[in-house]
């Protein structure tokens, strides 16, 4: 048996990478911007979002790509906000996938009615981690931070961190009753990611909303997208 | 879990160049901002590869020192910790030279055409 070297020289994420270009370009085409919404699970990103539809968007319409391991339990919680809603289910992989990827984002375009919207917030699955290595063809990226996490997860999931345009740190009602050192956290994601843009808010109480829903608008407006 | 999407991502790039043809081994170069842990990636490998032409090929990893420089002043170190600010003159102006590397470099095929579904 003969061994022959074989020249590969490309970037293992190289075919997703095409992928997300080739959704990049039918969301131009449609004149749809994207957000890619991430976080750990139970850092509140269903939450924010209906925070964010109880008031709207105002004349922006938006619709929700919502990915998650199994089941449409985020998907009916936005439901009754009259926001057209996706749902993609990543377990058909081997034991479920923990991120969505392009061709998944592709395989669920079908459904998306991107004629009828001006932006659209796919929620990722929840985790730090791979998400963070998948592009799915996306305008900007922003996570979502909350204050029951610790302070040290910006530099224990800094591929997380420096990828993102915005970092949301939520649940800041909670901080009386926590031992939790917000300059901290702050310290630690300007050391990761510096200059990176960040909000507080509470997407329980309201307060801080109303920030992220302008950043959400001008992600939306082709013009004057943030990233 | 990270390790397993980019194991499939290796197999992926593996079989496209691979022409059927068996692999006995996979080159990779990997940055240290990647994140990696080499045990975990070869481990889920073997596990993702079974029933391909990859099925047994062995994975050969290089890795990468996150090297940065500051624009501020220029100077030049390798990160031990994820802090991407110049301990010599404070600044935040910091820019990766290597570390961010997920390369397939090359692949070993073997010569004699194999049968084993793809």
């Amino acid at each position: 048996m003969h061994r022959t070297k074989v020249r590969v020289a490309e970037d293992a994420l190289d075919a997703n990478t095409t992928i997300a270009q080739a959704n990049r370009a039918d969301f131009d085409r449609e004149s749809v911007r994207v957000v890619n919404l991430m976080s750990a699970p139970g850092a509140g990103k269903t939450t924010l979002l209906e925070a964010v539809f109880r008031e709207g968007l105002g004349a922006l319409r938006t619709g929700v790509l919502e990915g998650d391991v199994q089941g449409s339990l985020d998907a009916d919680r936005l439901a009754h906000f009259h926001v057209p809603v996706t749902q993609i289910n990543t377990d058909g992989g081997f034991g479920g996938e923990c991120h969505l990827d392009a061709n998944m984002v592709r395989s669920a375009l079908g459904e998306v009615p991107l004629d009828e919207i001006d932006l659209l917030i796919i929620e990722n699955v929840g985790n730090l981690v791979c998400p963070a290595e998948f592009r799915v063809g996306e305008d900007a990226k922003a996570m979502v931070c909350s204050v029951t996490e610790g302070e040290d997860k910006p530099l224990k999931y800094p591929l997380m961190f420096r990828t993102c345009e915005l970092v949301v740190v939520n649940k800041i009602d909670l901080l009386p009753h926590l031992d939790y050192d917000l300059d901290k956290l702050i310290y630690n994601i300007e050391a990761v990611n510096p200059g990176v843009e960040h909000m507080l808010l509470s997407a329980r109480t309201g307060e801080g909303v109303e920030g992220f829903r302008d950043w959400l608008v001008r992600a939306g407006d082709r013009e004057g997208a943030p990233a | 879990m990270h390790e397993l999407s980019l194991s499939s991502a290796i197999l992926e790039t593996a079989l496209r160049h691979a022409g059927g043809k068996k692999v006995g081994a996979v080159e990779l170069t990997v940055g240290a901002l990647r994140q990696v842990v080499p045990a975990s990636l070869t481990f889920y490998f073997e596990i993702v590869s079974r029933g391909t032409v990859c099925e047994g090929a062995r994975l050969e990893l290089h890795t990468v020192d996150a090297r940065v420089r500051c624009n501020g002043c220029d100077d030049e170190w390798t990160l031990d910790d994820p802090i991407f600010r110049c301990s010599s003159c404070e600044a935040s102006d910091v820019e990766v030279i290597t570390g961010n590397e997920f390369l397939v470099e090359s692949i070993d095929v073997e010569e004699e055409a194999c049968t084993a579904p793809r």
